[in-house]
């Protein structure tokens, strides 16, 4: 029977003190900064086009997502290909994510729409885009929030376990958040959400596996060569 | 470099609104000082910037009346940032795009509910009137605005001397379909080609209903809907057709492109700049003047409210967006 990290364990530290360097941790840290850099990058050498402040917006809401569903990915590739490390990064990759969308958010709220709460607020309620996309940053506040281990201990396991479960409503949503966004069917968006799909067929796959596993531990019928 | 006119002196030594509105963006910013920062002189073009089209000659003045004296857009501005779906949706798409437009030959029809109906070169179209400069703010429906000089001439002088019928309520205008060179035209993205719109006749005899050949004292660059377009600044852009083939006079009110798209939830036939009636997925009532960070206030039509208001007296303009 294959390793596989049971679901409600906690979810693995960054190694301490002493040990080898942590080289996926460090190369997927390091994945999430790139994209900052090169925005900043272009910023400095005032190469951003003729409205920056649109093109910042936009940038900082792909990456978020990116970011997103990359933090999202990790379970689905340790249960697709058995690799540890993704398990060891997924907590920095997701508050990376949600690094990027308050930069995302406060680039809209501070510089696009100038802290002019009514307007905000007006589009938050109005447009369906914008209702989408900040009910998916509520959620990604609500789970850096709680991401702390003394906050996992004070909430209890199983209850944090099922807040951060709402990662995969902030994934659909924010990628209805970029398909509403568009005039014409642009093929992007929809590229997102079939990474989304994949990465949840993988979780459901790993989760009926994970259930005939214990079945086969705790009834009498054992499946021959189950994973 | 461009020579001054005798009136523009006078303009660029007040103080520019915007640039007094800036100083106190930038107070505000406080907020996100360091997002401000990065976004700073973000006009400079690292790698050089678009091309330059050829030299118009004799263009003049036009009826100062309409010129609007706000801070004219850069060059590279105008033609690095477009939409014209026909050459990809992206902004920077059409100035990478659109070299495969071949803009000579050239030859615009002009048909239907006219005693003279007949195709014309471009070049002789282009020299049948004066080319005037008109300084116009141009606002785009998705909320961002520019100021530009355009070079061409009224359309209304066209129109009388091809004397239309008294059956001619509508003009209707077609952009170039050649997917050849129009890539864009080939993933539609939902939209149908050619690109199709439509002014009410006294909308076209409007005198600040320009086609235009240029912009700067030059040729319009391809991106920007050479060789000829349509300018109505009281309207959002897309009103604007650019490569214009053919023109038709009409009875019936034309279909446009952004009407037959999504069943119409986009826009009407009218699309009179208005900050009252929203796009269904942002507000109008604010734009972002390329160039500047934050947004100012949209006026209703454009600014334009004095001279053209009139033409929809008694138009519940909700209704008719």
């Amino acid at each position: 029977m294959a390793v596989q990290v049971r679901e409600d364990s906690p979810a693995p530290r960054a190694p301490a003190k002493k040990k080898k360097a942590d080289w996926p941790w460090r190369l997927s840290f390091a994945a999430c900064t790139a994209p900052l850099f090169w925005l900043a990058g272009r910023a400095l050498r005032a190469d951003l086009g003729a409205d920056p402040v649109a093109e910042v917006l936009n940038r900082l809401g792909l990456y978020t997502l990116s970011v997103l569903l990359a933090s999202m990915a990790c379970t689905p590739l340790q249960i697709a290909f058995g690799w540890k490390w993704p398990l060891r990064v997924r907590r920095m990759v997701g508050l990376w994510a949600f690094a990027y969308a308050v930069l995302h958010f406060f680039t809209y709220a501070g510089i696009d729409q100038g802290l002019a709460f009514a307007e905000i607020w007006k589009d938050v309620l109005k447009r369906n885009f914008i209702t989408a996309g900040f009910a998916a940053f509520l959620i990604l506040l609500a789970l850096a929030v709680t991401t702390p281990a003394a906050i996992m201990r004070r909430l209890g396991y199983r209850r944090w376990k099922r807040l951060h479960r709402l990662v995969y409503a902030a994934g659909v949503l924010g990628c209805i958040h970029f398909l509403w966004r568009f005039k014409l069917k642009e093929p992007q968006p929809k590229a997102y959400l079939a990474v989304l799909a994949l990465l949840l067929l993988v979780r459901a796959v790993g989760w009926v596996r994970g259930r005939a596993a214990s079945r086969a531990r705790e009834g009498p019928r054992v499946r021959p060569g189950s994973v | 470099m461009r020579r001054l006119r005798p009136w523009e002196a006078a303009s660029s030594e007040i103080t520019p609104r915007g640039t007094y509105l800036r100083r106190r963006e930038f107070l505000r910013l406080g907020a996100v000082g360091a997002g401000a920062a990065l976004l700073g002189g973000s006009r400079a073009f690292a790698r050089g910037g678009p091309a330059h089209g050829e030299k118009l000659a004799a263009v003049q003045p036009g009826p100062r009346q309409f010129d609007t004296d706000e801070k004219k857009t850069p060059f590279d501005d105008i033609a690095s940032y477009n939409n014209f779906y026909e050459f990809g949706t992206d902004k920077d798409d059409p100035l990478r795009n659109a070299g495969s437009l071949k803009v000579r030959p050239w030859t615009v029809a002009f048909e239907g509910e006219i005693k003279k109906p007949q195709t014309i070169d471009i070049d002789a179209l282009q020299k049948m009137f004066p080319l005037e400069e008109r300084i116009y703010r141009m606002r785009c429906v998705e909320a961002w605005s520019m100021v530009i000089p355009w070079d061409g001439w009224p359309l209304g002088e066209l129109i009388r001397k091809l004397e239309p019928t008294s059956r001619a309520k509508y003009v209707a205008f077609q952009t170039l379909y050649d997917p050849q060179q129009m890539p864009g035209q080939r993933s539609g993205g939902g939209i149908q080609y050619p690109y199709v719109e439509g002014l009410r006749m006294d909308e076209a005899m409007h005198p600040l209903a320009l086609f235009a050949f240029g912009l700067y004292g030059e040729a319009l660059p391809k991106q920007d809907g050479a060789p000829v377009r349509l300018v109505v600044p009281w309207k959002y852009g897309f009103k604007g057709i650019k490569s214009i083939v053919k023109v038709r006079f009409q009875e019936t009110q034309p279909p446009t492109t952004w009407n037959l798209y999504g069943g119409g939830v986009e826009y009407g036939f009218y699309a009179n700049v208005n900050p009252e009636v929203d796009h269904p997925r942002w507000s109008q009532a604010r734009e972002r003047r390329i160039g500047e960070l934050l947004r100012r206030k949209t006026l209703p039509f454009n600014g334009y409210a004095d001279q053209v208001a009139s033409l929809y007296s008694g138009m519940d303009l909700r209704k008719f967006f």
